[in-house]
């Protein structure tokens, strides 16, 4: 499909000082649109502070063998995290 | 109609006014949930109509608390009439095509960054609480909406022809959002929130430069639309979405959920 | 499931290397999208990753038409996060897939014209409120006892993306459970809801796990290749023991009257939903097959004009900034 929306890497940096890490992809028509693609795919969870973004075939693989406006809005969202919700014992893991 | 003159009705009714805002808008995007052009823009869409949704329980929140008759921000989205909303016509219009939605968007959202940022200076400390977190998520808003107008503005022929017409058929509900009244002139005194006349010129500066950059063209007309933020006379649509969003609590008075 | 009866493609590779291929497997290494791999396992993976993503990307419409009704602002705000998360979802696994050789706007195009399918449960209307609570608790609760074991499933990016699921799906039935719970607990109206609910719901939910063992005629190979990692059989029989004291709890009644404990097996037994049923829904026929993929072709045919425009603009730019250096 000549039309489609090119595809990018996606790697995105913690909260605790680790490095950059690929957490997935997503499509967007540029750079800066994966960026905040990425932001509201891959961080809806509270999950990074600093987002790379690397388009798809721009990257050669081995053969086998803005930070406050960015991030803070998920942080009250306490409702997606599964233990905002009661669950009695008696029913079991869920 | 009556106009409140006293500083606690003008409270309420700045606080309705910033949460039937953002319940409405909140709830006109959030009918797009499954159906956006792309997975990613659905996903951003979403998280959108959530930040408004939380807005709408904080400033409803307060204004149940101000209004001090044990009635929550659920009472107030779900329990009140048409005549009683008091966000603008803008919020209210049907979402049409993505390209009238964006538009909308960004139009709303570049009033509302600036307000909210007003606000956090704001002499009631909850009103500047609510205004500090908001604001945050409103930039997001802002820079996203803005750059999608750009884009569709500046895209094809056929999305050029979009956006100027979404332009178009928004650019008479943008004035209402800067009309005063007494209710206004109150907050005013009390330092709580600005005049909203005061927004104009920052928010034409911000708006023409987007919109230059979209290749659009402003409308030459100064016409605006009035009647929501007062609750004098909504459009038609309002009481459809109405009728939605409040239909389980009218229909099981009483139920918990 | 997700993905049901998914058809393995006969494999006519080297005999040498489809042996190391399974040798891998075996020894449980994750296969990766640059590996020499059998055309067979490729094709199967296609089909059944597709699948899983067109249906959660399915699954977000019967749960979104009740977004604008929600009952109250919190109950909105956690609806509209659960669908969004399946939007998410349904972008990984397409993610997943694109690592096989097939680009989103492929596989989406051969979900809209029928070229492939999607789960069976989706074409199951949401009725009342109590529905989104029962799909919550019931669908997801499916979806999760599939895609648990499929955390170890042998494509590497399929397994990421499973586990990134897995992570936000205990969200959503723990969601859809209290939400069915306050029904099943309120004015005797909601109560009535969560019953009409569970009945309406039970079956189509076993259903998912796709026809019974001795029917489904594709598993050995793709459970030799680990991209199955169960039978049907054994995770209906899982579901129906984990559902059958959460109903219990919440005092609704599920719709099988022959439903009883079996202390010799250790197990309930069930009476199994109607396979008749099942296939004329696969066919086309269920009650909202038409409408799913309608709402799907509209907002794909709707949107062409914001895909195409954002990327010219993105061109446009690109160029200019190029002639400016
Ligand atoms: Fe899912
Ligand atoms: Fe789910």
């Amino acid at each position: 499909m000549k039309n489609e929306w090119p595809l990018w890497e996606i790697f995105i940096r913690g909260q605790h000082g680790m490095s950059h890490r690929h957490v997935g992809s997503l499509h967007a028509p540029d750079a800066e649109m994966a960026i905040k693609n990425a932001r509201d795919v891959y961080t809806r969870r509270n999950e990074g502070v600093s987002i790379w973004v690397v388009e798809a075939n721009h990257i050669s693989a081995s053969s086998p063998s803005d930070k406050g406006p960015l991030y803070e809005p998920s942080e009250s969202k306490v409702y997606r995290h599964p233990t905002f919700f009661d669950i009695p014992e008696e029913v079991g893991a869920m | 109609m009556a106009t409140p003159v006293n500083k606690e009705d003008a409270f309420s009714q700045f606080l309705l006014r910033m949460g039937d805002n953002t319940l409405i808008l909140g709830h006109r995007v959030s009918e797009w949930c499954g159906h956006a052009p792309v997975l990613e823009e659905d996903i951003a869409l979403a998280n959108t109509a959530l930040d408004l949704i939380g807005q709408t329980q904080m400033w409803l929140g307060l204004a149940a608390e101000v209004q001090g008759e044990g009635k929550s921000a659920d009472d107030l989205a779900f329990l009140r009439d048409a005549w009683d909303f008091r966000n603008v016509l803008l919020c209210e219009v049907p979402n049409g095509d993505f390209g009238r939605t964006l538009m909308r968007q960004f139009l709303f959202d570049a009033w509302h960054s600036i307000q909210l940022g007003r606000l956090m200076k704001s002499s009631d400390e909850r009103v500047a609480a609510i205004a500090e977190k908001a604001s945050k998520e409103v930039a997001y808003h802002l820079e996203r909406s803005a750059d999608t107008v750009v884009g569709l503005g500046d895209g094809t022929e056929e999305s050029h022809r979009r956006m100027q017409e979404a332009l178009d058929y928004l650019w008479p509900y943008v004035g209402e959002m800067f009309q005063s009244d007494e209710a206004d002139a109150e907050m005013v005194k009390a330092g709580i929130a600005p005049d909203p006349a005061s927004l104009r010129e920052e928010y034409d500066v911000l708006v023409s430069r987007i919109l230059g950059d979209a290749t659009l063209i402003i409308p030459d007309s100064s016409f605006a639309h009035k009647g929501g933020r007062t609750g004098a006379m909504h459009t038609e649509h309002l009481g459809h979405l109405l009728t939605q969003m409040q239909w389980l609590q009218r229909a099981y008075p009483g139920a918990k959920w | 499931m997700y993905a049901q009866m998914i058809k393995s493609e006969a494999t006519q590779d080297d005999p040498e290397k489809l042996a190391a291929f399974q040798a891998r497997i075996d020894a449980g290494e994750k296969i990766e999208p640059k590996d020499w791999m059998p055309e067979g396992y490729r094709k199967t993976l296609i089909r059944q990753i597709g699948q899983h993503a067109h249906s959660e990307i399915v699954g977000q419409l019967p749960e979104g038409n009740w977004i604008t009704r929600a009952p109250t602002l919190e109950r909105k705000a956690i609806l509209l996060a659960k669908v969004q998360d399946e939007a998410g979802h349904g972008l990984y696994l397409y993610c997943a897939a694109e690592t096989l050789g097939v680009s989103r706007d492929e596989i989406t195009e051969m979900l809209l014209d029928g070229r492939m399918k999607y789960s069976s449960i989706f074409n199951y209307p949401t009725l009342n409120w109590a529905d989104i609570g029962a799909v919550g608790w019931l669908v997801d609760g499916a979806a999760i006892m599939n895609q648990v074991p499929l955390q170890r499933t042998s494509f590497g990016p399929y397994s990421r993306a499973m586990i990134r699921i897995c992570k936000e799906e205990s969200f959503h039935q723990r969601q859809g459970y209290d939400a069915i719970r306050k029904m099943a607990e309120g004015t005797p109206e909601q109560k009535k809801m969560a019953q009409d609910a569970l009945n309406r719901l039970w079956y189509p939910s076993l259903m998912m796990f796709g026809p019974s063992d001795k029917d489904s005629v594709h598993s050995a190979q793709s459970m030799a290749w680990k991209i199955k990692m169960n039978t049907n059989d054994e995770l209906r029989q899982k579901f129906v023991d984990q559902t059958v004291p959460q109903a219990e709890y919440l005092g609704l009644t599920i719709p099988d009257p022959d439903l009883k404990w079996n202390e010799e097996r250790g197990h309930y037994d069930y009476t199994d939903p109607d396979w008749s049923e099942f296939f004329e829904v696969i066919k086309g026929n269920g009650p909202c097959n038409v409408d799913r993929l309608a709402a799907r072709n509209k907002a794909w045919d709707d949107g062409a004009w914001v895909r195409d425009g954002l990327l010219a603009h993105a061109k446009k730019k690109a160029t200019r900034q190029h002639a400016a250096e």
